[in-house]
């Protein structure tokens, strides 16, 4: 009994791990070739989410319909936005831009209930409520199907990453701005391809989530989730977004199975960054990541 | 157009360096303490005093946070937490030990200072973002550690009762009494800190900010003055939160979450990063923008949404426009409204002539 517990919540804390990276792979996404630090990501899931399930409610749309909608918007918003907000911050203070994406998070998150309603909506995924039982697994299908979408969507953007012509002119984006456009990459081009690549996983991880826990402003609450999972992982690399997420899931699982009946539960919330605290001052840059060297 | 400014020859570097470059300054200083120490209690009634209440707290923290964030070049998204660490200090303190508010107020500024020195360590080694999560981190921490930890907390709702501050007998009850209480501690503040930023220290906090690299060969102590900053910034947040907890009678680890912290970066950024001026300018402004909004919602708005809704509205309208002003001061106006202010300044100089 004492060790199905145990796997049970390991089992739950790696696909739940799985979502976490999910939404943690847009951050990656983001600074890796842009340098920006989004301190909104939770907020494009739960706006992605919230125009979803919105338009299902109050404009009768079907899901495939309202997810076109949701992908349309996402799209579109993130191009804008990084039009009008992120270039001129470009080559500004760390400071600066972390404000300013919060700002942003403050606004999706007035603006989504105000436009949408506040209360909480369902996103109905085409996919059985019964949790799955095989053997010693207990799983929910919802939990199970976030993992599978995580994990192929890293693999799908691994390969982006690493082989086709618009990834690798983006990892030299990333790498130098300077050097890449004298070797005549559009570089604001890639920053707007990048920006509209995190709108997406911000939808698909908005999906995934919005129909496990439902569709409110506490979507964005994961958001608060991502920090941990790409310091432990590592900021730059995809690898590590997995590893770190899984890291991350399982230590919540078994910090709220076995900790949280003798101080009174909310540890969840907490161990993931205390882990976090001690991997930075270890080893500053996460597992994959790679260690930076300052010149003046 | 009030004064010239030709005439003041300066022969030495203190002179240079003086608080009050020229005599306007000390007459203008002086004009603001007499209107708000004399004037302002005379002519308001007990609402307006409480929301100078509010907002001259605020210029505490917000000071604190811009001799970090502005001067120093360290970010914290850990603020609102050592403002707890020093609610709970002086809660403590006050109902424990029966402390009066000067024993507690220093008390509360120290344990905080402690603690954020404690959570500035990371900063030795890492920076921009990394600092940034690590605070954010702690701001999680020390929520939990408070609200878990009954000997600090008290228990039910981890919130303490305070009791009313108590001046030479006399206990200090209304807004107008609280506002001798408050604004003198502001003005204490505000002083320290213009005479912080031009001594040595405040020089080597720039240097640090300005390039921690080059610093360091130059021979200052980095460590030494990143932790300084960080204890000196926490301090200031210990005192807002002795304040705080004074001003509203309760100390309740709810008051100083995350959003708090995020308020008072707003108002470093849009009041001017590295000015003193703009700490009060963005403490003010921050602190009046949801009245003003509520007032105007609750006259304006009525007519356009319903009354039922309204609070919610207001609610949402607020984050909106408070994410919005964040945006558009980091895009627009970098140095936010001690810039704006400097530009009318500049222009009035010379009025008439152009320049």
């Amino acid at each position: 009994m004492e060790f199905q517990f145990f796997i049970e919540l390991v089992t739950n804390g790696v696909l739940t791990g799985l979502m976490y990276a999910l939404v943690a792979v847009g951050f990656v996404l983001i600074y890796k070739s842009t340098d920006a630090i989004n301190f909104a990501q939770g907020e494009f899931c739960m706006i992605a989410a919230i125009v979803v399930a919105g338009f299902m409610k109050l404009y009768g749309f079907p899901l495939w319909g309202a997810i076109a909608v949701g992908l349309l918007f996402m799209l579109l918003f993130n191009w804008g936005l990084e039009r009008v907000v992120l270039r001129p911050m470009i080559g500004r203070p760390v400071v600066a831009i972390i404000m300013a994406t919060i700002g942003l998070a403050l606004i999706f998150r007035g603006l989504g209930p105000l436009v949408f309603g506040a209360e909480t909506q369902p996103i109905p995924l085409p996919i059985p409520d019964q949790p799955i039982i095989w053997g010693p697994f207990f799983v929910s299908p919802i939990d199970l199907l976030g993992g599978g979408i995580s994990l192929a969507f890293m693999a799908v953007f691994g390969w982006f990453f690493m082989k086709s012509r618009k990834g690798v002119a983006m990892r030299a984006v990333a790498d130098s701005h300077q050097v890449s456009m004298a070797m005549g990459i559009n570089v604001e081009r890639y920053f707007v391809l990048a920006w509209m690549l995190a709108g997406f996983v911000a939808l698909l991880g908005g999906l995934v989530w919005g129909s496990a826990i439902g569709v409110d402003t506490q979507l964005a609450q994961l958001g608060l989730k991502v920090f941990p999972v790409v310091i432990l992982g590592g900021l730059d690399s995809i690898l590590g977004v997995i590893v770190g997420g899984i890291i991350v899931g399982v230590v919540e699982a078994i910090s709220a199975g076995y900790v949280d009946p003798y101080v009174g539960g909310g540890t969840k919330d907490f161990t993931p960054y205390v882990l976090m605290i001690i991997v930075l001052m270890i080893r500053p840059y996460g597992i994959f990541g790679k260690p930076i060297i300052e010149r003046i | 157009m009030f004064h010239r400014e030709s005439g003041y020859f300066k022969t030495s570097y203190k002179a240079d360096m003086a608080l009050y470059p020229l005599p306007i300054g000390k007459v203008a200083a002086t004009g603001f303490v007499l209107l708000f120490l004399v004037v302002a209690p005379i002519f308001l009634d007990e609402y307006y005093l409480s929301v100078i209440n509010i907002a001259a707290i605020a210029v505490v923290g917000a000071l604190g946070l811009n001799i970090l964030l502005g001067y120093t070049g360290q970010i914290s998204i850990g603020h609102a937490a050592f403002m707890s660490v020093g609610a709970y200090t002086a809660a403590n303190f006050a109902v424990h030990f029966d402390m009066p508010f000067w024993v507690t107020l220093p008390a509360g500024g120290l344990m905080a200072a402690a603690i954020g020195t404690l959570v500035g360590l990371p900063s030795l080694r890492v920076k921009g973002l990394y600092l940034a999560i690590a605070t954010l981190a702690a701001q999680f921490i020390i929520e939990w550690v408070l609200n878990h930890t009954p000997l600090i907390s008290g228990g039910v709702q981890a919130s303490i009762e305070m009791p009313r501050p108590v001046f030479f007998g006399n206990v200090l009850n209304t807004q107008s009494e609280l506002y001798f209480f408050i604004l003198p501690v502001t003005i204490i503040a505000i002083i320290a800190t213009m005479n912080l930023v031009r001594s040595r220290i405040g020089r080597a906090f720039v240097a640090i900010r300005d390039q921690d690299i080059a610093a360091e060969i130059i021979g200052i102590n980095v460590y030494r003055y990143k932790l300084l900053a960080f204890a000196i910034s926490s301090f200031y947040a210990g005192v807002t939160g002795v304040l705080y907890t004074y001003y509203f009678g309760i100390a309740n680890y709810e008051a100083f979450q995350l959003p708090i912290s995020i308020d008072y970066l707003a108002m470093c950024i849009i009041g001017g990063l590295g000015s003193v001026l703009g700490s009060i300018f963005g403490a003010v402004f921050i602190t009046l923008m949801p009245i003003v909004l509520r007032i105007f919602m609750e006259t304006v708005g009525v007519f356009f949404i319903d009354g039922n809704y309204i609070a919610q509205v207001i609610a949402q309208m607020r984050l909106i426009l408070f994410g919005g002003l964040i945006i558009f001061f980091l895009v627009v106006e970098p140095d936010g409204l001690n810039k704006l202010w400097q530009n009318i300044r500049n222009y009035f100089r010379v009025w008439p002539f152009s320049y």
